[in-house]
């Protein structure tokens, strides 16, 4: 052992290599760092983006006031009411069916053949493009009803609420002990009993995270609401007519030719992402404290 | 748990049957477990409704412009609505380019985010860096757009696309593929804006599969004095392959069906180019765009209905894939 380490020749070549294979690891090291500086580095630029222009057009009018005609002074009330009309109900009848289906996968299909398709079909839809979704429901809704409405917007919503909330539910019902599920049944609780009063109290935290993560989801919404809801200049709370919706009315007024429109457009975008960032975080929050109350 | 139930019922049998009143509550019980089973049942085959529901109406919808074109809607570039000649090459085409370039660009920033959430960053900082990158996911497509249009685009037609024209102006192959005007929007935007918004998805799925490698595997290589990236190139890569495969799918299934962002900055322009910095369009953008002008019973709206239903083929093969991939390790 000696003389290898003291004779130069074996020992260069060894020293070497390790240099370079220390270089390689550096290298990579750095590129991880580089990576995540860029990431962190577009979400920065982004927010930078929306705070600077947002702020520079912000005006309380923006919450007092419709949407005008451009050079009128108009606000986004009417867009804000209809997002927030429709996004409730859109989860109002998504999140409960999106429940039963994860307890489903979860309680009463774990390695069932079925189960596993209602699994697979789920995670496709929550990866589908919600344009697509869009042209469906209005497919089956908007051709046959005689025209765009909020309902059908509502709809369009519900669907992509449906499969978020599925992934979360299940996951989280997944995590709850067989031990508990066994103290139930053995205290001679039914099963429907021990789901309702056992696991999804023991699920709770996780259950409204989904909820929250599939609300920020589609409050941000486009795409679906332009073949639905189709948007409404005017304020409309009737759910049988077009109705306006906040990023709908972005999209209009980012594409017009007019500066006044343009900068609502960027309160608008400020808004929205703030509104949809939030309860982005506070669900993350939810979910992290989730295995420490256990 | 079906047979924890019915053990369980069959063991308070023998007790029940000392008195009426347990007994029938026995069975009230079990009527109530047959209609709540009732219940998230059907809630299990009405997602399946739902994905039969897109498939089956997509496909009637489009039926006309099938009907009409053939298979020949495949593969014609042409888009006139005067003429009311419709095909889907050029949009499938700007989809598969953007969605691709958006992967190239993703996978090694996406890689390099979970080697540093998993091997590099420190214990505190690991979950904030995580939910920062996790957000670019969570920011509406809208906002992508309109970002993309107006800051973006301006940026890279001034600082970026000039200097890469005038390096490659020499070079015959680079010199097409980034020829043309550069105006910012376009093919290359639009991937880029898709690249920021799947990275998110591709790095948290590497991350979380990369966390799953046994650590007495990566400890093993450590001990044969392995340096990191030796670590995670000849253990954790191995390991988790189809995993990360399954991740980067996911994110081009993302992509592929990506609306708002792509049609704020992708030109809309019906033409195939072999320049990157050209204009094109996407099944997604041209949807968004012509349906406002497309009549209810006219074969332009079939013919996007056409256009969707093809999208959805695509991204249903690709995600189906990605699924295939990711459910042996994230195993649900």
């Amino acid at each position: 052992m000696a003389d290898a380490l003291s004779a130069p020749t074996l020992r260069r070549p060894a020293t070497a290599l390790a240099r370079r294979r220390k270089r390689m690891d550096r290298l990579i090291g750095l590129f991880a760092y580089a990576s995540t500086a860029i990431g962190l580095f577009f979400l920065g630029w982004l927010l930078v983006t929306l705070i600077g222009r947002g702020a520079a057009a912000f005006d309380v009018t923006i919450f007092t006031k419709s949407t005008a005609p451009p050079g009128s002074g108009g606000g986004l009330l009417n867009a804000m009411v209809g997002t927030l009309i429709q996004t409730v109900l859109g989860t109002a009848i998504g999140a409960p069916i999106g429940l039963l289906v994860g307890t489903y996968l979860a309680e009463y299909a774990r390695n069932s053949v079925l189960g596993n398709t209602v699994r697979f079909v789920s995670d496709i839809l929550l990866s589908a493009p919600s344009i697509l979704i869009g042209l469906f429901v209005y497919q089956l809704i908007v051709i046959n009803t005689g025209g765009f409405s909020g309902w059908a917007g509502v709809v369009a919503l519900a669907i992509i609420v449906i499969p978020v909330v599925v992934r979360t539910t299940e996951d989280m019902l997944r995590l709850i002990p067989d031990t508990l599920r066994e103290a139930a049944i053995g205290l001679g609780s039914p099963k429907w009993v021990m789901i309702r009063f056992v696991c999804y109290r023991a699920a709770m935290q996780g259950i409204i995270t989904g909820v929250l993560l599939a609300v920020a989801r589609i409050a941000g919404e486009t795409a679906p609401l332009l073949f639905t809801s189709l948007g409404n200049l005017n304020w409309s709370t009737d759910l049988n007519e077009a109705m306006p919706s906040l990023p709908i009315t972005i999209y209009q007024y980012a594409a017009s030719p007019y500066d006044d429109w343009i900068a609502l457009a960027w309160v608008g975008a400020l808004i929205i992402t703030v509104a949809v960032l939030a309860i982005n975080i506070v669900a993350r929050y939810l979910i992290r404290t989730e295995p420490s109350r256990k | 748990m079906q047979q924890a139930a019915s053990a369980a019922a069959t063991m308070g049998g023998p007790l029940g049957s000392h008195g009426g009143r347990a007994r029938t509550a026995r069975r009230s019980s079990n009527l109530g477990d047959r209609i709540f089973e009732g219940i998230v049942t059907a809630a299990g085959l009405l997602v399946l409704g739902l994905l039969g529901g897109i498939i089956v109406l997509l496909f009637i919808g489009g039926w006309p412009a099938f009907r009409e074109f053939g298979f020949g809607f495949l593969w014609s570039a042409e888009w006139d609505s005067v003429r009311e000649q419709f095909g889907a090459v050029i949009s499938v085409y700007g989809t598969i380019v953007t969605s691709i370039l958006a992967i190239v660009f993703a996978v090694p920033v996406a890689f390099g985010i979970a080697y540093y959430l998993t091997e590099i960053a420190p214990e505190v900082i690991r979950r904030p860096v995580g939910i920062a990158i996790e957000l670019l996911a969570a920011v509406p497509s809208i906002i992508y757009g309109m970002w993309g249009l107006f800051v973006l685009a301006p940026f890279l037609a001034q600082y970026v696309q000039p200097p890469i024209q005038d390096w490659t102006m020499d070079i015959p192959i680079l010199n097409e593929l980034f020829g043309g005007p550069a105006f910012g929007i376009g093919i290359f935007t639009a991937a880029l804006i898709l690249a920021i918004m799947i990275l998110p998805f591709i790095a948290a799925t590497m991350r979380d599969v990369f966390m799953q490698v046994p650590a007495i595997y990566k400890e093993s290589a450590y001990g044969l004095g392995a340096t990191r990236w030796e670590v995670v190139r000849n253990v954790v890569f191995p390991y988790t392959r189809a995993s990360v495969v399954g991740g980067i799918m996911l994110g081009l299934g993302r992509a592929l069906g990506e609306t708002m962002a792509v049609t704020f900055v992708i030109g809309n322009a019906n033409a195939i180019s072999p320049s990157l910095f050209a204009t094109g369009n996407t099944i997604a953008s041209v949807i968004a765009l012509e349906f406002p002008e497309a009549l209810q019973g006219s074969l332009k709206l079939s013919s996007l209905l056409a256009l969707g239903f093809i999208l959805f083929v695509i991204s249903f093969i690709v995600l189906a894939t990605s699924r295939y991939m990711l459910r042996p390790r994230l195993g649900n």
